[in-house]
């Protein structure tokens, strides 16, 4: 009678524990929330957990409640890996992160192999170059991005020699071999190659080299604290030079934490909260007012994503991941369409983006958006 | 000319600030025989009291007279009551164990309880330059050695020329000895303590404003300044400060004239050469211990 009882009670709790499972569909975000990269991968999370509460509100995805489950990488690739493992185990539908293209290009092979359609933060432009059909972008790599701030430089700013410090990880490699064809497209002279270790602390002596070579400006692709150790540093040592970078350098987390030492700095960005887009002005007050801190392209990268996970969904009407990475191929979301996206944008074969971006310079400890321009 | 100035004047203001820590390492293995391996994580600390403080509203000063006044209690006599009295009887190497766990106590607590990101830290220096034969130096820079040298300054002065100080230096060199002659040999090494956590307070409000105040920063700065001790000597307070600079100095030249990847390699090799040439370190007396 006893073992009835129990068995009849199992198939009870069973029966009750996959209906609650029919009703959510479990994504991961493997992002990362501690380590050196945790001022970009926490500010990703936040962005990710905003887009699927609004994503719930609205009715979820295919009717049924997204379950959101983070996973901390450490900012460790081999980590991010093994998170990426467990949370395809238990069961995610799909995988957001990591913003770390140092993680990412590790990890995604791992999502590559169990056919799991991934949304990164990673600018890298090694990340799309592999020939994964699963991995897309909710940022431009930089290979998209540079050509731009290399046009700037050279046109604009009539510079001809650059110091460029940038740091010896894989997000650091791929923009720095990508800003060496621009530079040589554009006619610049790269005077001071000065490559750093991630989490450092100390820009002293690269701050000095830099002053002492004979660049006309200095081009910095740098981890959000590094760039803000740098910007401190170089106010410190009376750097007197135009300071560029691409997203990173001019991204408001980089602006809270460098203060009045991040005057002056320009660059191009992907994503802004300050551009001058009605839906991300909005956006931007709803996470401010909910986080207590204002977004920076990261947040706004993870919100996108979120939404985009509900768009194609439901466009395959089903959760079929084999159909989901089909249909992100060559898609491209209208922002009056689907406003979750917040600007128009598209993903090609590999999964790289195309969207307009922004020249961006930081003036009284914010961020003023000098030009927009088009998606290429 | 001028960006070999700039460079050895920003190691040296690095160094100095390491140089406060590594004197707290040599102040402990004197007074008690206890290696801190928390070290780096008591520079950490004193910058979150100061962000609190602010964060409570307190001015600057305030907060960093809290930062000095809670470091005092809970990483000087907090840390002697609580971690070394008890640990001290069973041994060193407990001891260290113990400091070790306390390190990574230390950095997860912060981590958990205020941030896993950097959190910036308002300058306590102008943030001006003046030209010194052609190199910008740094205001900070010149303050930031002022003020580690004024401490380390004072500390010697006290050691030297005041009664307890001479106690506290008795009970160093043998602490039986003392006590036979009636120094207070607890309340001695009690003061180590406090000066350790002081200095460290110190280092943490020079050096935060450029590191960023963040949970890890004890990482780096720990494994410096004990190098630091060892190159210097390590039971010497001149020898920590000679081997805060040297370190510094050398860490900037290499990242200035060899790579900066490469920067982290360069006092590793000094602390090899050192063992395997001068093994009670620059400044450093060979001891003799039975075993």
């Amino acid at each position: 009678m006893l073992r009835k009882i129990l068995l009849a009670a199992g198939v009870a709790a069973l029966s009750m524990s996959s209906a609650v499972s029919a009703q959510t569909v479990r994504i991961a975000d493997v992002a990362e929330l501690s380590g050196a990269g945790a001022a970009a991968g926490s500010v990703w999370h936040d962005g990710v957990v905003m887009g699927y509460d609004e994503v719930n509100a609205a009715g979820g995805i295919l009717g049924q409640q997204v379950e959101l489950q983070a996973y901390d990488s450490q900012t460790d690739p081999q980590n991010s890996r093994a998170m990426v493992q467990k949370a395809i185990d238990e069961g995610t539908y799909i995988l957001m992160g990591t913003v770390y293209s140092s993680s990412t290009i590790v990890n995604m092979l791992v999502a590559q192999q169990n056919g799991m359609p991934q949304f990164t933060g990673s600018e890298s432009p090694t990340i799309t170059a592999q020939g994964n059909p699963y991995i897309f972008r909710t940022a431009f790599g930089a290979q998209k991005g540079l050509p731009k701030i290399g046009s700037y430089l050279a046109d604009d700013l009539d510079v001809s020699k650059i110091a460029v410090v940038w740091a010896n990880t894989e997000f650091g490699k791929g923009g720095y071999n990508a800003f060496l064809n621009v530079a040589e497209a554009n006619g610049i002279e790269i005077v001071a190659d000065i490559p750093t270790e991630q989490a450092q602390v100390d820009f002293a002596a690269d701050v000095s080299q830099v002053a002492s070579s004979g660049a006309e400006a200095v081009f910095v692709y740098l981890t959000e604290e590094e760039s803000a150790r740098f910007l401190l540093e170089a106010d410190k040592q009376g750097l007197d030079m135009p300071l560029a970078g691409d997203t990173v350098l001019v991204s408001q987390k980089v602006i809270d934490l460098a203060g009045e030492a991040a005057n002056g700095a320009f660059g191009h960005v992907g994503l802004s909260a300050n551009a001058p887009i009605p839906a991300i002005a909005e956006v931007s007050a709803r996470f401010e007012a909910r986080f207590g801190y204002a977004p920076d392209h990261n947040a706004l990268k993870g919100y996108i994503g979120a939404w985009t996970v509900k768009y194609v969904t439901e466009m395959v009407g089903e959760l079929d991941r084999e159909a989901f990475a089909e249909t992100m191929h060559g898609l491209c979301l209208d922002a009056a369409t689907y406003p979750g996206v917040l600007m128009d944008v598209c993903w090609d074969e590999s999964g790289e983006i195309s969207r307009a971006s922004f020249l961006v310079e930081v003036v009284d400890g914010g961020q003023v958006i000098t030009r927009t321009l088009p998606a290429n | 000319m001028s960006e070999f100035i700039q460079i050895i004047v920003s190691g040296l203001s690095a160094g100095s600030i390491y140089a406060l820590a590594a004197v707290g390492f040599t102040l402990l293995w004197q007074a008690s025989q206890t290696i801190n391996f928390a070290q780096g994580e008591f520079v950490m600390l004193p910058a979150f009291f100061v962000l609190g403080a602010m964060g409570l509203g307190a001015p600057m000063w305030l907060a960093i007279a809290v930062a000095l006044g809670l470091s005092v209690l809970l990483l000087g006599a907090a840390f002697k009551k609580l971690i070394v009295e008890p640990m001290l009887p069973h041994g060193t190497l407990p001891l260290i164990i113990a400091t070790i766990a306390l390190g990574l106590l230390m950095k997860e607590s912060v981590k958990e309880f205020y941030s896993a990101q950097g959190q910036p830290f308002p300058p306590i220096f102008p943030t001006e330059v003046v030209r010194v034969f052609g190199a910008a130096i740094s205001v900070a820079d010149i303050m930031n050695l002022a003020v580690s040298f004024a401490a380390i300054l004072t500390l010697q002065l006290f050691l030297q020329r005041t009664r307890t100080g001479r106690c506290m230096q008795a009970t160093a060199q043998n602490r039986g000895v003392a006590e036979i002659l009636g120094v207070n040999v607890k309340r001695m090494v009690m003061y180590t303590f406090l000066i350790n956590a002081a200095l460290a307070a110190i280092a943490s409000i020079l050096i935060t404003p450029i590191y960023l105040a963040k949970f890890s920063n004890g990482e780096t700065l720990g494994l410096v300044a004990f190098i630091a001790a060892i190159v210097g000597g390590f039971n010497q307070i001149r020898g920590a400060l000679v081997g805060g600079l040297l370190i510094g100095v050398i860490d900037n030249l290499s990242a200035f004239y060899v790579s900066s990847e490469y920067r982290a390699a360069a006092p590793l090799i000094l602390l090899i050469v050192i063992i395997m040439v001068r093994p009670q370190g620059i400044m450093g007396t060979s001891e003799g211990r039975t075993v």
